[in-house]
């Protein structure tokens, strides 16, 4: 078994990976495939996305109304999973489409998804609030 | 995109979305007129396929359309040729070896439907029609490479030209003291636009030149500062954002109801939120911890009377400057 323990010892991944490990159904068009992401976090509390997510990175929540997105556009997220199979308020994803931001839908849960891409090698960017920015 | 965006299912599988590029929307928008060549040469259908030939070689071409006037009788092409040397009737007329049964493309139809009808028929050429039926042109699949390649820079440079004029406004503008100032209303309550003025103010930063990492400080101190004026205040209140060459000044002020105990509300995880605000995924007392450690200077200032005026600072010096 694959401990990761931080960011050095992680890999990118691309979204259709992240789609394939999730088990995801895109949402969005316009979602290129081979865009990479550095890094995941999952929460359902946005000042603590804000607080701790880093850039080019997946964000896992409960949460599918539009404050998710922006939010996420916020905190340059490229793409967003909605856990439980959640299916978005209509408005959560036309304003995903407008702002050109790959959403997917998963039946998994939070703790599933994450235990998955982290699995694979995909980073924790879950850092503790005070040191947040230090990278930035 | 489709009709069907909001319907249970997904809007688009993920094979379909993967395959959907900007080089297609273009080739919905392009139309076959703006891509084609239009200075066409053409046979006339009384010439000897001889004469044809000396033309193929002359305009190194291996096809062309047939015409008198105007209108498109058809269309010879290499094979044709081989055709008629084969026969060793090369003296016989361009009218009878040419294809008068032709596939053409309409000059206002869209690139798409001139690229199905490529694989479709897998011809080389079509000539392209007018509303009059008078051949106006000739498109190649090049001509589409070519025309939608073109389309793609285009857009580049006017976004490039965008971002130019709006990163250049300080140095065109002379002044002792410019400033740009952005003012947004934000209504109590109005969790269906939250966020949407700090987007808004992002997008500004960075149009002006902002690195992504300033315009990502200043949007998350924005975002917190709107969300708290939507879920504590009386009425909703004010963001306003001063950018200066070398600053950027972010106010929030309302009307009330004030804060009682400003050193207890910057702990990190104290919430006076109620429960359906955190259900919305909000009230969890990281608000303003979050915006002490994006910008460089924050003053809180709050009375029960007369409400709270949140100000922050972002300085721009040399390592961090409108670029």
């Amino acid at each position: 078994m694959m401990v990761i323990t931080g960011h050095s010892q992680g890999k990118a991944m691309k979204i259709s990976e992240i789609l394939e490990i999730s088990q995801g159904s895109l949402l969005t068009p316009y979602a290129n495939p081979d865009i990479e992401i550095l890094g995941g976090f999952a929460g359902d509390l946005m000042s603590d996305v804000l607080a701790s997510i880093q850039p080019e990175s997946v964000l896992i929540t409960g949460l599918s109304n539009p404050q998710v997105i922006r939010t996420a556009l916020i905190a340059d997220v490229r793409v967003v999973i909605f856990a439980r199979g959640k299916q978005p308020a209509q408005e959560t994803i036309k304003l995903a489409i407008e702002e050109k931001l790959p959403v997917i839908s998963s039946d998994l849960g939070l703790y599933e998804i994450s235990g998955r891409l982290l699995q694979h090698g995909l980073p924790s960017f879950e850092k503790r609030m005070l040191h947040a920015f230090d990278s930035d | 995109m489709s009709a069907n965006m909001f319907s249970d299912k997904p809007a688009v599988t993920d094979d379909e979305a993967a395959k959907i590029t900007r080089v297609e929307e273009l080739a919905y928008e392009l139309s076959v007129g703006e891509v084609m060549t239009s200075k066409v040469f053409s046979l006339r259908p009384n010439q000897t396929m001889r004469e044809a030939l000396d033309e193929f070689k002359q305009h190194r071409i291996s096809g062309a359309p047939v015409e008198v006037d105007g209108k498109l009788l058809g269309i010879l092409s290499i094979e044709d040729m081989i055709r008629s040397l084969r026969d060793g009737r090369i003296d016989l007329t361009v009218a009878d070896y040419m294809t008068a049964d032709v596939i053409t493309a309409r000059k206002e139809d869209p690139v798409i439907e001139a690229l199905k009808l490529f694989v479709k028929s897998r011809v080389g050429r079509l000539p392209v029609l007018d509303s009059d039926d008078k051949l106006v042109g000739i498109l190649t699949k090049s001509d589409i490479t070519n025309g939608l390649l073109k389309a793609l820079q285009n857009d580049y440079e006017a976004e490039e030209l965008i971002r130019y004029r709006a990163s250049h406004l300080f140095e065109d503008i002379v002044s002792d003291r410019s400033t740009l100032t952005l003012r947004y209303n934000v209504k109590r309550n109005d969790f269906s636009h939250g966020g949407a003025a700090s987007n808004n103010i992002k997008k500004a930063l960075l149009r002006l030149g902002a690195t992504p990492q300033i315009a990502r400080r200043c949007g998350i101190a924005v975002y917190e500062a709107e969300m708290n004026l939507i879920i504590h205040t009386n009425h909703g209140g004010v963001l306003r954002v001063e950018i200066e060459p070398d600053r950027i000044t972010m106010e929030a002020y309302d009307d009330g109801p004030g804060i009682p105990d400003i050193s207890l509300a910057m702990q990190p995880g104290y919430s006076t939120a109620p429960q359906e605000i955190r259900e919305k995924g909000f009230g969890a007392g990281m608000g303003l911890v979050n915006i002490k450690s994006c910008v460089d200077e924050m003053n809180l200032a709050s009375s029960l009377d007369r409400g709270t005026n949140l100000y922050m600072v972002m300085h721009l010096d040399k390592t961090r400057h409108f670029s």
